[in-house]
């Protein structure tokens, strides 16, 4: 301990005894660590084949899922129905539905564009499949949004939906006409789906990079090696 | 602040929508202009040139 | 995450050689707040220009006012078991033949009934009988209730009939004369009860104080047509696309646009199980997506329509002239 300050003195990392190594605790920091190290996680460099617009609407996703959550929080500050009666609650409600406008706008964007691109080459299939699962948990995210407004929007909308629902045998369980159980998905269960997911998409994103250009050399595929047909991270 | 404002939209999209039919196809003015809008930002992010960076090194 | 040892052949459309080349630097962060700044004006913009859509709800209150007949053909509808919740099978009841299905494949009969309402006694004999001090009604309900299953049919289909020409005289319904027993007595009493609200919060309840469960007044709302046909002038029916529909002109849910089409075709928009196969195709067509990079063909259509090179332009004029 250094006297002065009362913080511990600077000690080399210390490496694991057998014993530690052994733990869960060292193993899952082990398998953290050399699946995202830092420079990997929060890399200040990018491939230099990144040079299009294109490239800014994953980001543009994520920050506009950002601004849903955050005026959905305020939202629930003050309740469902604070909206229908204040015109500052009204403004709240605006900004949620238009930031969940434009998170579809950007994610079917960010979609079109790694479609084409072919984003899933390279051992990155589990991005895709994380990207596309987010979009398919968003639209049951948003369909439970419009059944909490408490308006008539959400009387026809959930007497509709009901009859898809019931077709498949959830409506014996999930029922949409139920307000208190739909409002409950839709601010605690898909929330925590949909940022878990998203979330891993993005370190997916991390983890694997951004998949390089299609090789116009490639015009007739030939067998490669091993080590030219790796899908981890770029060097 | 600005809360006085929205007591009432300065665009107001109640009342009477509009609708385009098309074949069998009957869409909202409100979702074409959104989906026009979203083909057109997707070849404007593809066309429009993206500024370049000095080359950090490898 | 393993190599790939063997060595296998390089599918274009499922390989790629891993970038070795040049580098540039590159904020994320700062990218992520501008963009966070950037969304934060574009909503906050839309939102003060737009506003967002506040239809108000219709109450069964509001409902039996501007339409007491349909109220009224609706509500006789649930007492004689011939109204949409009542003949829907499960979730809600027993109705043999009522669910949708594929073949065998018919899972709302396989999950059951869980969410049971007795139309009858749920939506019309069971409000009437909280209402107190109502000795007249109360015989009518006794009398209907006691007497034969045939001897109520007469008088509902009796009723039916007659309630098809009603009147609104001033808010108050008038059902023409006819042989129908107390049920005109009981529906006229409904009716009343709804106008003053009284049924909204009846049917609301649980038997219990706190509430948040809408089934009963929404199913009873839907089994009438007020409520679709304010839906019908707001373009938000089914054959209208509605499913991707806002209120007045809002934006809606473009995203829906394939799931609502297909109900357009056939033979899923004349199918009494039009709910089940759309589902069905829309899980398949789902799941094709996640599995797109397996799907030979589909697959390859990116690099087919070559709009990648449009994205990678600099780096392919790059790379020719080095």
């Amino acid at each position: 301990m250094s006297i002065e300050t009362g913080t511990p003195a600077e000690a080399p990392a210390p490496t694991s005894t057998p014993e530690e190594s052994r733990q869960w605790t060292a193993r899952v920091r082990h398998a953290a660590e050399s699946a995202f190290p830092p420079h990997q996680l929060l890399p200040d460099r990018q491939p230099a084949y990144m040079a299009s617009w294109i490239y800014v609407f994953g980001v543009l996703t994520v920050v506009s899922l950002a601004w849903v959550i955050i005026t959905g929080c305020i939202l629930a500050i003050m309740g469902p129905s604070w909206w229908h009666v204040s015109s500052a609650g009204h403004l709240v409600n605006s900004l949620h539905l238009w930031s969940v406008e434009a998170f579809f706008f950007f994610m079917v964007i960010h979609l079109w564009g790694k479609f084409f691109m072919a984003a899933w080459r390279g051992n990155r299939r589990l991005t895709w499949a994380t990207g596309v699962i987010s979009f398919l948990a968003s639209v049951g995210a948003a369909f439970t949004g419009y059944l909490s407004q408490q308006n008539f929007d959400s009387q026809w909308i959930s007497t509709q939906a009901k009859d898809g629902i019931n077709s498949t045998g959830a409506g014996a369980v999930w029922n949409v006409l139920n307000f208190g159980q739909m409002l409950m998905w839709h601010i605690v269960l898909l929330p925590i789906g949909v940022a878990a997911i998203a979330g891993l998409h993005v370190l997916l994103v991390r983890r694997h990079g951004i998949v390089p250009p299609f090789d116009e050399s490639d015009a007739d595929p030939a067998p490669a090696t091993a080590s030219a047909i790796a899908a981890d991270e770029p060097a | 602040m600005f809360l006085g404002v929205l007591l009432g939209a300065l665009i107001n999209l109640n009342g009477s929508g509009h609708y385009i039919h098309w074949g069998f196809i009957q869409m909202s003015v409100a979702n074409f202009v959104v989906i026009v809008l979203m083909i057109v930002v997707f070849v404007l992010a593809i066309l429009l040139p993206f500024p370049k960076r000095k080359r950090g090194g490898q | 995450m393993s190599h790939h040892k063997k060595p296998r052949r390089f599918k274009p459309d499922r390989d790629v050689k891993e970038w070795k080349g040049a580098y540039v630097p590159y904020d994320i962060l700062k990218e992520a707040f501008v963009a966070f700044l950037a969304v934060a004006v574009l909503i906050v913009l839309l939102a003060v220009v737009f506003s967002s859509p506040d239809e108000p709800a219709i109450t069964l209150k509001s409902w039996s006012t501007i339409d007491p007949v349909d109220f009224a053909q609706t509500a006789i509808t649930e007492l004689d078991g011939t109204s949409a919740t009542a003949t829907y099978g499960p979730p809600y009841n027993s109705t043999p033949d009522a669910s949708q299905h594929i073949g065998f494949f018919e899972p709302d009969q396989w999950f059951g009934v869980h969410q049971p309402i007795d139309t009858a006694r749920d939506f019309v004999t069971g409000p009437l009988q909280t209402l107190p001090d109502q000795p007249v009604t109360e015989a009518a309900i006794a009398l209907y209730q006691h007497s034969t299953a045939a001897q109520q049919a007469a008088w509902t289909t009796a009723y039916e009939k007659a309630v098809a020409n009603a009147t609104d005289v001033n808010g108050r319904l008038h059902v023409p004369a006819g042989r129908y027993g107390p049920v005109g007595l009981m529906v006229g009493s409904l009716t009343a009860m709804a106008q003053t609200g009284g049924l909204d919060g009846t049917l609301l309840s649980e038997g219990q104080f706190y509430n948040t469960n809408y089934t009963k007044p929404l199913l009873f709302l839907a089994d009438g047509t007020y409520l679709s046909d304010q839906a019908q002038a707001q373009h938000l029916s089914g054959d209208q696309w509605g499913m991707m529909n806002e209120t007045g002109n809002y934006p809606g849910q473009a995203w829906l646009w394939l799931y609502t089409m297909w109900y357009q075709v056939s033979p899923m928009n004349s199918s009494a199980n039009g709910d089940l196969e759309v589902w069905v195709i829309m899980m398949v067509l789902s799941v094709g997506l996640i599995f797109l990079p397996f799907i030979p063909i589909l697959r390859s259509v990116p690099r087919w329509t070559r709009v990648y090179k449009l994205i990678w332009r600099r780096h392919y004029r790059e790379l020719a002239g080095t």
